[in-house]
């Protein structure tokens, strides 16, 4: 049987989890991505997963943590105002150290917004979101495919680095059908032996504790230190990015997920019109891949980052960017997609300023 | 099982008791003097030393007085977030069925914040026993008023004693709690008195009998006290309790699982 299906991207998430040999689901539905819930209820089930409704989000990132701390492949899903409540769960989780995975089916905010597809929680997903000092390694798919590969990959990053990570997907990637090929993948090779876990404590050992508590700021002090040795970690060891038409370009776009397809369709046209654009689409938001973007920053003219939302990742850019270049930002919020055109429209105006200022060059 | 054993070291003397050796650390505990949670603490782990589950045993700690539970309790645990420990004692039950499962929860973890986990791990009929200790009051933050908190009771942020106006009227969450068809043994216990605490033992133990058996939710409240909150001497704590607590939660099976 061929591996290749026709698939929502919500399916193609949860189809994928189960291949990776996740063991068990705790969610809670909500538009846009309460086809997860469905299709493991009935698929996952039928293959032997754990799947609980549960009352609410909070009782379902509780749940993750439950779960992960006996030493389950576990995972739950949501879309914003869902991921909102799991804010509090979140931190603990990551001051725990418990690997799990967290899918953001992203829609426009803030408050209950709409349905819609956005880009609204990059700023919760990558910089906190709960309290505390604390990071997701957060994945950005921006195809139907990504939506099934990441989620063996971010279990497999939650695995070794013992930290939550999450797919940060919008409600287009998650509605949208597309063409899907799994890959060979074995969880009994891949997941990890896990020491900590509480499975019950035998004579031969310590007692295990999952806990966020270390009431002695020395001890407290010494926990944060550790974590933020991990994180840099991650980011030196599992930062991605893809680069598009970047060997010749003049202008850089900056985009990710959904509105990194819609850059490229931008690139494209701003090309037939002898624009000489690129695009870098960061992969991992968080590590997010400031040094390809710096080096990028070198040999452009201009950046330009198109987000749904704001302007959120576009402070990251700038970070990146160093005031080498200009940084200009195009973005379309509450549930508005841009079309490839106006993100040339956006494009022209930064290269007529570029015209202007640099007169004598041209 | 009577612990009934002849120590050289009492020069003759019967040794008619013994704390388990096993199951409970040597850490001090940090609780108040005549505090509860000792005695029900050590009930829990000499019902798991003499049934020889402590490999079998996994424990979920609440936010409150005894968010150490862990550090007196030689068994697995988790700590969970204010409110979640039966969230979390769900997931672990589902995914290690064959393990024992219980949570330790106080009045304001279980029956105020955490009141929806609460109602649907019970009407889910997990598993697991929740163990609820309520003494009407917020301990680890020095005395405010709980939803168990009697009318009329004073309390830092009920100066005036509770009144129904203001704070509407204590949460019977036992009585709520045994209304749900999922659930399988409710009482409600204490531990004043050496015979208290006998009785909760044998609640606690056919709690792992029954879980054993996968009869659904066990329900333990035990009515407890808090000195220091209530501003008294342990043993006036205990007279309040009795005099007090006990007629509005009176100590008693609410219900039991057919035979």
């Amino acid at each position: 049987m061929s591996d290749i299906k026709l698939m929502k991207g919500n399916e193609a998430l949860a189809e994928a989890a189960i291949r990776a040999g996740c063991q068990a689901y705790f969610g809670y539905p909500i538009t846009p991505q309460s086809e997860i819930l469905e299709y493991l209820a009935d698929e996952g089930r039928k293959r032997g997963m754990i799947v609980l409704q549960a009352e609410s989000e909070v009782a379902s990132i509780n749940m993750v943590y439950g779960g992960a701390g006996a030493g389950a492949r576990v995972m739950t899903s949501s879309s914003s105002p869902g991921i909102s409540l799991m804010q509090e769960g979140l931190s603990y989780i990551a001051s725990a150290e418990l690997p799990c995975l967290v899918v953001n089916v992203n829609r426009g905010g803030p408050g209950l917004g709409t349905i819609q597809p956005s880009q609204g929680d990059y700023f919760q997903a990558t910089k906190g979101g709960g309290h505390g000092d604390y990071r997701l390694i957060v994945l950005a798919p921006s195809s139907v495919q990504e939506m099934a590969d990441f989620v063996f990959d971010a279990f497999d990053l939650a695995d070794r680095y013992r930290n939550p990570a999450m797919i940060l997907a919008d409600g287009a990637l998650g509605q949208m059908m597309e063409r899907v090929e799994f890959r060979t993948y074995d969880p009994a090779a891949r997941i990890p032996a896990k020491p900590w876990a509480t499975t019950g404590k035998p004579r031969s050992r310590e007692r295990n504790i999952i806990t966020s508590l270390h009431i002695q700021p020395e001890k407290m002090e010494q926990i944060n230190l550790r974590l933020q040795e991990k994180y840099r970690l991650i980011a030196e060891k599992e930062t991605r990015s893809e680069s598009f038409q970047t060997e010749d370009a003049e202008f850089l776009l900056v985009a990710y997920g959904l509105a990194a397809r819609i850059a490229q369709g931008a690139v494209e046209k701003a090309r037939e019109q002898g624009i000489r654009a690129g695009l870098l689409r960061p992969i991992t938001l968080y590590p997010f891949p400031t040094d390809a973007i710096r080096t990028l920053a070198e040999h452009v003219r201009g950046v330009l980052v198109v987000e749904m939302n704001a302007g959120q990742m576009v402070e990251d850019v700038r970070l990146a960017v160093e005031g080498r270049v200009p940084v200009a930002f195009y973005g379309r919020m509450g549930g508005i997609v841009a079309t490839p055109d106006e993100v040339v429209r956006a494009l022209d105006v930064m290269v007529k300023k570029d015209v202007e200022l640099n007169a004598e060059a041209y | 099982m009577e612990n009934t054993m002849v120590d050289p070291k009492l020069d003759g003397l019967e040794c008619v008791y013994h704390r388990p050796s096993e199951t409970l650390t040597d850490t001090l505990l940090h609780y108040c003097p005549g505090c509860g949670h000792g005695v029900v603490h050590r009930i829990l782990m000499e019902v798991v030393e003499e049934l020889g589950v402590q490999e079998e045993t996994i424990g979920v700690a609440p936010v409150g007085c005894a968010v150490f539970a862990y550090h007196y309790m030689n068994i697995d645990m988790q700590e969970a977030a204010h409110g979640r420990a039966s969230a979390v004692a769900t997931a672990i039950k589902r995914l290690l069925p064959d393990k024992y499962v219980f949570s330790y929860q106080g009045d304001g973890d279980l029956a105020a914040i955490g009141t929806a986990e609460t109602i649907h791990t019970a009407n889910r009929g997990e598993n697991i026993l929740i163990v609820f200790i309520n003494n009407a009051i917020y301990g680890m933050t020095g005395g405010q008023m709980a939803p168990t908190t009697l009318l009329g009771m004073k309390t830092t942020t009920s100066p005036t004693g509770r009144t129904v106006e203001v704070a509407g009227y204590p949460l019977k969450i036992t009585e709520l709690v045994a209304t749900l068809p999922g659930v399988a043994y409710v009482t409600r216990q204490a531990v004043h008195t050496p015979s208290a605490a006998r009785f909760l033992k044998k609640a606690v133990t056919k709690a792992f009998q029954y879980q054993k058996e996968h009869r659904g939710t066990c329900f333990i409240e035990v009515v407890s006290n808090c000195p220091s909150g209530w501003k008294m001497t342990p043993l006036e704590a205990n007279k309040w309790m009795e005099k007090n607590m006990f007629p509005f939660y009176p100590p008693g099976d609410i219900k039991v699982p057919h035979e």
